[in-house]
């Protein structure tokens, strides 16, 4: 598994990603997962909802960082996942409402919802949603400069634990009331729906969701490698060290104002292209996919996985929402039970997570099967003072 | 807009739309107070806080539904010992929570948001599987749904007036027990100082289990006497949640004061944006205004000056 930045920083980009062998056996582990035994395993319409479930990691990656490793808890970033979602949407909405099938309309050629809500013009932060690179562009820096925004004050103001995770809160709340008051221009409480094509590409077919599928999971590669190259520089070190003794790295000289903007900015980042994603595969997105409580549930993921590894956050979110269908299929009253029970059961017992439950019992375990080296004491999480 | 009136109705209107700001600023600081006890207390946000409140309401309910059963002479009065009943029955839920969970949580405050959560969720489902899902209301006794009309155009009703008296009595209650009593005694100083307390003989824990239990039950009379503006349902609680929190974090966290002058900021805010636009876009912008007063001051308006 992932370890913390703790070795030596140096070496080549590789030494940096692949440090030790663990690391290189849990990425292996995750690609023949995700890439053979799945796609294989499941039928079109599991495959699909695996592939949403995926998307969720994308988020809890940018919470391990955040959170396990910087110790900022953002209860808030089901904002930044809507912001990719919803910029996603917009595009496809907007290819979806071209003037020829929406000739029924009052006015052809803007989004249904709005002609329903006497919208007669296209809002002028619709028109960049119409060029595809536009589009990625806002994907990528929409949610760092709103991040960026949220953030630096209250940072800069040494604003941190449990009031920082309040404020986020209220900032995902705040961006629910905002999409539900806003009916004709972001679709309300309903949300944006009825999305067909991808520049021309029907995203709806069995073909094309195995696709994306397969490109979501490149996607989250990606972004478990650069998080795991950002633990791994000096940046990484000085995060690592303000969570465990805030006062000793000011006093050290470092400015942390910075540096919390930039992991805050990174893990929304992560949760955007996680959104836009989302959006691709389901096939429409509403103000419930983002509100309190789903951004509450992906912190939850991220627990369960274990908050200090990448790779574990990808194996929670896949878990407790495989977990989730199944449960709430069969036995909706319990699974609320057991569910409000994982949250306790996580925070009192586990702390570390699964991943916890590997690196400090199994793993040790088998090493000392094999004699490969003495068992080591397992490292606790420090006490989180504010 | 107002040349229609007279200058008397106009008076009435502003004493009566006043009046309506004030019975919001009660509720506010009716759903901030138990938070800000464990807060003050211990740096914890008790994210079940509102199923404290719900659990007040339910007990309130279930009373009065007991009464119009089995005793309806009794209906005007039973208000007497459901109150302190509501109070009874969150108490005891608080002193089990605590002792089985917050308790190994005090070290971990990020944590304690977490098993909250859970305890939150846990707690909804109890209401939904053993009461029901439906809302459900408390039959009041007459005398508290008239008005009262001091002159012919005044008409205050008396369920606002009965809030605005709890909350009157109990914010100072909160703070004549805190300073005079010899249990209040004992909780500042477990806040300020736990180990010290501890060495000096205090027994922290069984402190920090009644203060626990304290704030639940000041949320559940506070839930009790919300279902005299509004109905119960198992997630009844969390429309108010949010903004529980905010009230308290604007007020500054350890600040009895400021939690009051918060609420009354916030009250007087959203009177006035739902005046101008509509429910979802004046919480929008109060939240917008919210924030950037929070940017300005990290500490909120009334922090304490007490180092913990």
């Amino acid at each position: 598994m992932t370890t913390n930045s703790l070795k030596q920083p140096g070496g080549g980009l590789l030494d940096r990603l692949f440090s030790g062998r663990s690391s290189i056996l849990s990425y292996t582990v995750l690609a023949i997962i995700l890439f053979l035994v799945l796609p294989n395993l499941l039928s079109a319409f599991r495959l699909n909802m695996a592939g949403k479930y995926l998307c969720y990691a994308f988020a809890c990656i940018g919470l391990v960082l955040c959170w396990g490793h910087a110790g900022i808890l953002s209860l808030g970033q089901g904002l930044f996942f809507g912001i990719g979602g919803y910029s996603m949407a917009m595009f496809l909405k907007l290819e979806a409402s071209d003037p020829e099938s929406t000739s029924i309309q009052s006015t052809p050629g803007i989004p249904d919802f709005m002609d329903w809500n006497q919208v007669t013009e296209l809002p002028w932060f619709w028109y960049p949603y119409k060029s595809f690179p536009l589009t990625v562009a806002l994907i990528l820096t929409l949610p760092v400069i709103i991040s960026c925004i949220l953030c630096f004050f209250y940072f800069k103001g040494r604003v941190t634990g449990v009031v920082f995770a309040i404020i986020t809160q209220s900032m995902v709340a705040c961006s629910w009331y905002f999409i539900v008051g806003n009916q004709g221009y972001f679709g309300g409480i309903n949300g944006i729906t009825d999305l067909k094509t991808l520049n021309g590409w029907d995203i709806r077919t069995e073909s094309a969701q195995k696709i994306l599928y397969f490109v979501t999971c490149i996607c989250l590669f990606g972004c478990l490698f650069l998080s795991k190259w950002v633990l791994s520089t000096r940046l990484g070190r000085v995060l690592a060290a303000q969570r465990d003794k805030e006062e000793r790295v000011r006093f050290s000289g470092y400015n942390l104002t910075s540096f919390r903007v930039f992991i805050f900015a990174f893990a929304a980042l992560l949760a955007s292209i996680g959104g836009a994603l989302f959006t691709l595969q389901v096939g429409f997105m509403s103000p419930n996919l983002i509100g309190v409580v789903p951004s509450i549930d992906l912190i939850i993921y991220t627990a369960v996985g274990g908050r200090l590894c990448t790779v574990g956050a990808v194996y929670g979110a896949l878990l407790i929402n495989t977990a989730k269908t199944m449960f709430s299929e069969a036995y909706p009253t319990v699974w609320v039970f057991i569910y409000g029970a994982l949250f306790i059961l996580i925070v009192l017992a586990l702390p570390k997570g699964l991943a916890g439950v590997w690196t400090d019992h199994v793993r040790l375990w088998i090493r000392s099967l094999l004699k490969l080296d003495s068992p080591a004491k397992p490292k606790k999480i420090k006490s989180q003072t504010t | 807009m107002f040349a229609e009136y007279s200058f008397e109705e106009i008076k009435s209107i502003l004493i009566m739309q006043s009046f309506g700001g004030l019975s919001l600023l009660c509720i506010y600081v009716l759903m901030g107070l138990g938070l800000y006890v464990v807060f003050g207390q211990m740096g914890v946000i008790n994210m079940a806080h509102a199923e404290f409140l719900v659990i007040g309401s339910y007990t309130m309910c279930l009373a009065s539904k007991f009464v119009v059963d089995h005793m309806p002479t009794f209906i005007n009065h039973y208000l007497w010992i459901a109150i302190p009943l509501s109070f009874g029955v969150a108490f005891l839920v608080g002193w089990i929570v605590e002792w089985l969970l917050i308790s190994r949580l005090y070290k971990r405050p990020l944590d304690t948001l977490l098993a909250t959560w859970g305890l939150s969720l846990i707690m909804q489902q109890c209401f939904r599987t053993f009461i029901g899902a439906r809302e459900m209301s408390a039959t009041l006794p007459d005398w508290l749904m008239g008005s009262w009309a001091p002159t012919d155009t005044i008409d205050i009703p008396i369920n606002g007036l009965v809030i605005l008296a709890t909350t009157i009595i109990l914010t100072t209650g909160l703070v004549i027990f805190t300073r005079k009593t010899r249990w209040g005694l004992r909780m500042r100083s477990t806040s300020q100082n736990r180990d010290m307390s501890q060495a000096l003989g205090i027994n922290t824990k069984v402190t920090d289990r009644f203060t626990f239990a304290l704030a639940c039950g000041i949320s559940g009379i506070g839930g009790a006497f919300l279902t005299t503006v509004a109905s119960t349902s198992p997630t009844a609680g969390t429309a108010y949640i949010v903004d529980a929190f905010l009230v308290l974090v604007l007020g500054g966290l350890g600040s009895l004061f400021g939690l009051v002058i918060s609420a009354g900021f916030l009250a007087l805010l959203s009177s006035i944006l739902e005046f101008f636009m509509t429910g979802s876009m004046a919480k929008v912008w109060l939240y917008l205004i919210i924030f950037i007063v929070l940017a300005k001051f990290t500490k909120g308006l009334f922090s304490s000056k007490v180092r913990t």
